[in-house]
């Protein structure tokens, strides 16, 4: 705790400094990055410390707060939250400096690194308030300063479009958060959160209605179909660090709320567990859906977002489902398959938004159709990239495997359950995170393949080359964390022990006994992928060896006889995903225009696909028109004369007083 | 026995998926008839015990009937109207299958309720049965034409059948000769009329019958 | 839970030496089925040897990727026989839920490959991965369903446990959904190794290929590490299927000479199936896998009731 407090001041003096020295612009950036790495090493000490101990710390200020209290406390729950937004704050700092140093970063630096520190105090506030009142004054904090990051280029009407979605999206969320603490501080008498639990206790009807606002008000921050609108539109245009820290960690708090509310709940209802395994599989296959008919990349990371949140909740719902039934194995493995996804999906969703940033600083464009042939002019941020991408596809040994094998292995162990209904959700749950794999690979294929293999489609990718050392570093270091924790995958589910008990409510013993069953699997999977690295090695070096002998000529590639291949003969992006977004049509809802050539001697052709989110387009773009209609009809009462203005105020007044006095 | 209906019972679910999963019409008159085939073994096995005269009866007139008579009409009738082999779905085969998928687990789920009501029944078929009519109803929904209307009326009739002989298990004798009356008159009725329409609109799309509207 | 059994070897040893055999039966089978009298027997052996001596020659745009996909492709195969049993025979390693590791590895074989395609910049390359990620992405989940249908049925999380609990007297309990799944296995190795009606590899037209045209810039020993790791797979796929179609158990002497004769007559029926159909048209192929997989569902559920 004491770290922690130390880290939050450190960090508000870091971002008032970079305020205050604005009009000097290094001295700015060197007190923003300062005071966001100092803050975030000492915050995550302080996370660790706890983790390691498992000793709850709490602290009670003596101030007084107007309906609430200004209570903090940091369990294991708390302090594994933290591990994202304070090591991704850190990674965001170090890279920070260099991507802000470019061409367009230099106008708003103050303001960039003052919200983002901003963010990150409101992050770690929220995820160690005790307090209802405090918590909802964080998340305030916390939703309101990526506002700021997001219309960071605010000269664009396209960035003040995305920036306005966010702010109503946020606020959305929020309307249901206030409507949930409201209800909890009816029945409890007070904010403070360790009254909540007793007070449900007595009131078990209405345990089921905190669930569903909860689900709403944080699944909308956290991303969840159809609330995850704002995430496309918000993530391309912030500075690429803050789309990593917007992504990587504050969706992830969502996910903390939640599991937060879960804990004072009591045994959930086992409908809750399908409600979450159904919310999670929607949003991770229409997440990955929409992300395979991008051509931006960082939209395209945007929507794997909204996938992987769908993976973190099909977790927490088999959890869930096995706490409701009693089934420990299954709550304690699924708990553990989402607790470790949000850990997971931090690292390399926050590498990956730095690999786009670092693209975005080199080529000066984001669309996939423009890129091509990086990996040549920018080798560590490729290989970084690469890392990233095939950790998020799941592929073994690094760490999205991990959280993935664990969610798999829920799903065939409930599946080898006696009841029926228990055995169906372990199928569809494997069936689903099956498809989830199998599109995001084909997704990551895509991306990967289109950006940085193949020749480069334009000059400007042609004349792109590799980016400051400080940003290779940020990206290095999570890379490294993807292969770590991958490697030391029983380990890294040991450790997890003390955030399940809080978060499961399950004794720290039970919990051990579970984990130590899952960790042997696990080890004897790294076995085998040790035994994949090594037998690679022997087949490289036996090839080397061969071909030093036989000799290696270079041509070009076959083209079907053709013999003056161009660039832009390269497969696309689009045509390399559209059997499959026509295979889905019905979800992706590609709008497209074809104007194909005509006649023996074609002289134009065109082809423009629009992949604008459909839900979009077909749920909120309708419903806000109708909002809008229905408040234009208010317009009758606008006058725009004052007098009649202080008449409605007067006619409401007597009106209340009539009222009050009946 | 029960191993036998075991696996007649799955073999009569994948007749289902095979007629939403297939594009031709032929082929789907002859995957109708196999099951109609199927399904007049039934009877037989469940009676296997004591073969009486009842269930030989019932079992022969299916499969004489939906076996044999009913595809043979529709395959006559097919070949006289050769215009397109096509099925043309409203509804895509994929999208087609996964509603099997869906129908399945609905009918399972259903059958489990209805178990106690009905006591010592057989309760694999009875999911079966559930399945086909499901599927029968889906076919002639989700089809454009009238053959496929045929085809998915007959499917929707084998699983009434199929849930008479294991729900009710001493239907009168001439309640069941009754729905095979009724099911030939409706195919009858029905080859007559799809002759008709062709002849008149030149095309087996039910979606022409638009056009009578005044 | 991971049992190191070092006796059991002997499924990884038959696969290394094996696995080339068997397209080798395929296209055997085939010629004669044609009436031609076919090449030997042993032929993609020799095929392998070649190359192997070859020099190779790489495409200009082509940079380190390239060159990783057919050795990660190859180790990733060779790195899944240590959890594939042969029939009753157990695996070299074994643990539960080493099947999801199966899955793992064949699709990090699968993502490098198409990767390596990628980084040719060849339209035709970029062709044949675009389709090969498009039916991986229905072919994975059906896998995995069939794999989940079999744990439900023996009652066992891992490989070797799975296929030692196959037994005949299992056969006669749960026999409709045994068949049912072994038949989504034979469509899974029909579409996991591009054979037709899925694909012809033996076809000229790079347009209508899948797999072989995203190799086609591959020479030399690259080259050989994909015909290898080709063999590799469809023999990893086919002992999942004859595993499950041979259920006999019992000791090694008695299991390996059967399963081996499994495994051939498994090579003569793809042959045969290979000369009786022709290919799909590519928009039928979707429709054939989500197909194979509804019969695992099926199976699953008649499991379940």
């Amino acid at each position: 705790m004491p770290e922690l407090l130390a880290a939050l001041v450190l960090l508000a003096t870091g971002a008032l400094a970079a305020v205050a020295l604005r009009g000097r612009f290094d001295l700015c950036q060197i007190a923003g990055q300062s005071g966001a790495v100092a803050g975030s090493l000492l915050g995550l000490s302080g996370a660790v410390r706890v983790l390691v101990t498992a000793r709850p710390e709490s602290l009670v200020a003596p101030w007084p707060m107007p309906g609430g209290s200004l209570h903090l406390e940091l369990d294991a729950l708390a302090a594994f939250f933290l591990l994202p937004v304070f090591g991704l704050s850190l990674a965001a700092a170090i890279y920070g400096r260099a991507y802000l140093a470019g061409p367009d970063g230099k106008s708003g630096a103050a303001g960039c690194w003052f919200h983002m520190s901003l963010l990150t105090i409101g992050m770690a506030l929220v995820v160690v308030a005790h307090d209802g009142l405090l918590f909802l004054l964080a998340w305030e904090i916390m939703a309101l300063s990526p506002f700021f990051l997001v219309i960071f280029d605010d000269r664009k009407a396209a960035v003040r479009h995305a920036a306005w979605t966010y702010l109503a999206a946020a606020h959305i969320g929020t309307a249901f958060l206030v409507a949930l603490f409201v209800v909890l501080g009816g029945v409890a008498g007070n904010s403070d959160f360790d009254a909540y639990a007793p007070a449900l206790r007595a009131h078990p009807e209405l345990c089921s209605i905190a669930f569903l606002l909860a689900l709403f008000g944080f699944g909308s921050k956290a991303g969840i179909v159809p609330a995850h609108v704002w995430l496309p539109e918000a993530h391309p245009v912030a500075p690429s660090h803050a789309s990593a820290l917007m992504s990587g960690a504050m969706i992830k708090v969502g996910i903390y709320g939640l599991v937060r509310l879960l804990t004072m709940l009591g045994i959930p209802a086992s409908w809750w567990g399908w409600l979450l395994i159904a919310v999670g599989a929607s949003s991770g296959i229409l997440g990955v859906l929409f992300a395979l008919a991008q051509h931006d990349l960082k939209r395209l990371l945007a929507y794997h977002s909204v996938e992987n949140i769908g993976i973190i909740l099909i977790g927490i719902g088999a959890g869930v489902l096995g706490l409701a039934t009693g089934i420990v194995p299954l709550a304690v493995i699924g708990f553990a398959a989402g607790l470790l996804h949000v850990l997971n999906h931090s690292i390399f969703k926050g590498l990956l938004f730095l690999g786009a940033g670092a693209v975005q600083r080199a080529a000066h464009t984001l669309d996939l159709e423009e890129l091509g042939g990086l990996l040549k002019r920018m080798p560590w941020t490729s290989a970084s990239f690469l890392i990233g991408a095939a950790a998020i596809v799941g592929l073994p040994p690094l760490n999205g495997f991990v959280s993935e094998f664990l969610l798999f292995y829920a799903g065939f162990a409930a599946v080898l359950q006696p009841g029926a209904a228990i055995a169906a959700a372990g199928l569809v749950s494997i069936v689903v995170m099956g498809l989830i794999s199998g599109l995001a690979a084909a997704c990551f294929a895509k991306a990967f393949g289109i950006v940085f293999l193949g020749a480069p489609r334009s000059r400007e990718a042609a004349d792109a080359h590799e980016v400051h050392r400080p940003m290779i570093a940020a990206m290095a270091m999570l890379a490294l964390l993807c292969i770590a924790i991958g490697l030391a995958a029983p380990l890294a589910v040991a450790a997890l022990s003390p955030v399940l008990a809080a978060a499961t409510g399950l004794s720290p013993a039970a919990v051990r006994g579970q984990l130590a069953i899952a960790a042997g699997p696990l080890a004897g999977s790294i076995a085998v992928f040790v035994i994949a690295v090594a037998a690679a090695g022997l087949i490289w070096l036996w090839r080397r060896r061969s071909l030093l002998r036989a000799g290696i000529r270079r041509g070009p590639v076959w083209g079907c006889g053709y013999l003056f291949p161009t660039a832009r003969m390269q497969y696309t992006a689009s045509s390399f995903a559209q059997p499959l977004t026509t295979q889905f049509r019905l979800f992706v809802r590609n709008r497209e225009a074809l104007k194909p050539p005509h006649g023996y001697f074609p002289r134009s052709a065109s082809y423009a696909s629009d992949s604008g989110d459909p839900v979009l387009r077909l749920l909120f773009v309708p419903t806000f028109r109708w909002f809008d209609r229905m408040a234009a009809r208010l317009n009758v009462i606008q006058h725009g004369h004052t007098h009649i203005y202080v008449l409605y105020v007067a006619a409401t007044l007597v009106a209340l007083l009539i009222w009050a006095s009946l | 026995m029960q191993p036998l209906l075991n696996t007649i019972q799955a073999v009569g679910l994948l007749t289902c998926f095979a007629l939403l999963a297939t594009s031709r019409i032929g082929a789907c008159i002859r995957w109708l008839s196999f099951q109609g085939i199927l399904l007049g073994l039934v009877p037989l096995l469940l009676h296997a015990d004591g073969l009486d005269l009842r269930a030989v009866l019932l079992s022969s007139g299916n499969i004489a009937l939906k076996g044999i008579a009913f595809p043979w009409l529709l395959l006559r009738l097919r070949a006289r109207a050769d215009f397109s082999r096509e099925v043309e779905p409203f509804v895509g085969y994929i999208a087609s299958i996964l509603f099997g998928i869906l129908a399945l687990c609905l009918s399972v789920w259903l059958a489990l309720k209805m178990k106690p009501a009905l006591g010592r029944a057989p309760f694999e078929m009875l999911d079966a049965s559930i399945l086909l009519i499901l599927v029968g109803l889906f076919l002639i929904i989700s089809r454009r034409k009238a053959l496929m209307q045929v085809i998915g009326y007959l499917v929707l009739e084998n699983g009434i059948f199929l849930f008479g002989v294991v729900a009710v298990v001493r239907t009168p004798l001439l309640v069941e000769l009754g729905v095979l009356l009724d099911a030939f008159v409706g195919v009858f009725v029905m080859g007559i009329a799809i002759f008709h329409i062709n002849r008149e609109f030149g095309s087996m799309d039910v979606d022409r019958l638009t056009a009578l509207r005044g | 839970m991971s049992k190191f059994a070092a006796a059991s070897f002997l499924p990884s040893i038959c696969a290394l030496v094996l696995a080339p055999l068997l397209p080798g039966v395929i296209n055997r089978t085939k010629a004669i089925v044609a009436g031609r009298r076919g090449p030997p027997l042993l032929q993609p052996y020799r095929d392998l040897v070649k190359c192997l001596r070859r020099g190779a020659l790489y495409g200009e745009v082509t940079s380190w990727v390239f060159r990783l996909g057919p050795v990660a492709n190859l180790a990733a195969l060779l790195a899944a026989l240590l959890v594939m049993p042969l029939g009753g025979i157990a695996a070299a390693l074994s643990f539960k839920g080493d099947l999801i590791v199966l899955v793992g590895l064949l699709a990090v074989g699968r993502f490098t490959t198409v990767l390596a395609a990628l980084d040719t910049g060849s339209s035709f390359e970029g062709m044949g991965a675009s389709r090969e990620v498009h039916f991986a992405v229905l072919a994975e989940p059906a896998l995995l369903l069939a794999l989940a249908t079999l744990a439900r049925a023996s009652g066992a999380l891992s490989l070797t446990a799975i296929y030692g609990a196959l037994t005949p007297s299992l056969w006669v309990a749960v026999s409709p959904s045994l068949a049912l799944v072994a038949m989504t296995l034979l469509v899974l190795e029909l579409v996991e190794n591009s054979r037709i009606p899925v694909d012809d590899p033996t076809t000229h037209l790079e347009l209508t290929m899948i797999h072989e045209v995203m190799v086609l810039d591959h020479s030399g020993p690259d080259f050989a590490f994909i015909q290898y790791a080709a063999a590799l797979k469809l023999w990893l796929i086919g002992t999942l299927l004859v595993g499950l179609a041979v259920p006999l158990r019992g000791t090694w002497w008695v299991c390996l000479p059967a399963i081996l004769l499994g495994m051939a007559a498994f090579g003569a029926v793809i042959g045969m199936i290979e000369s009786a159909m022709a290919r799909y048209r590519l928009v039928r192929v979707p429709q054939f896998i989500v197909g194979a997989a509804t019969l695992s569902v099926v199976a699953f559920i008649v499991i379940l009731a």
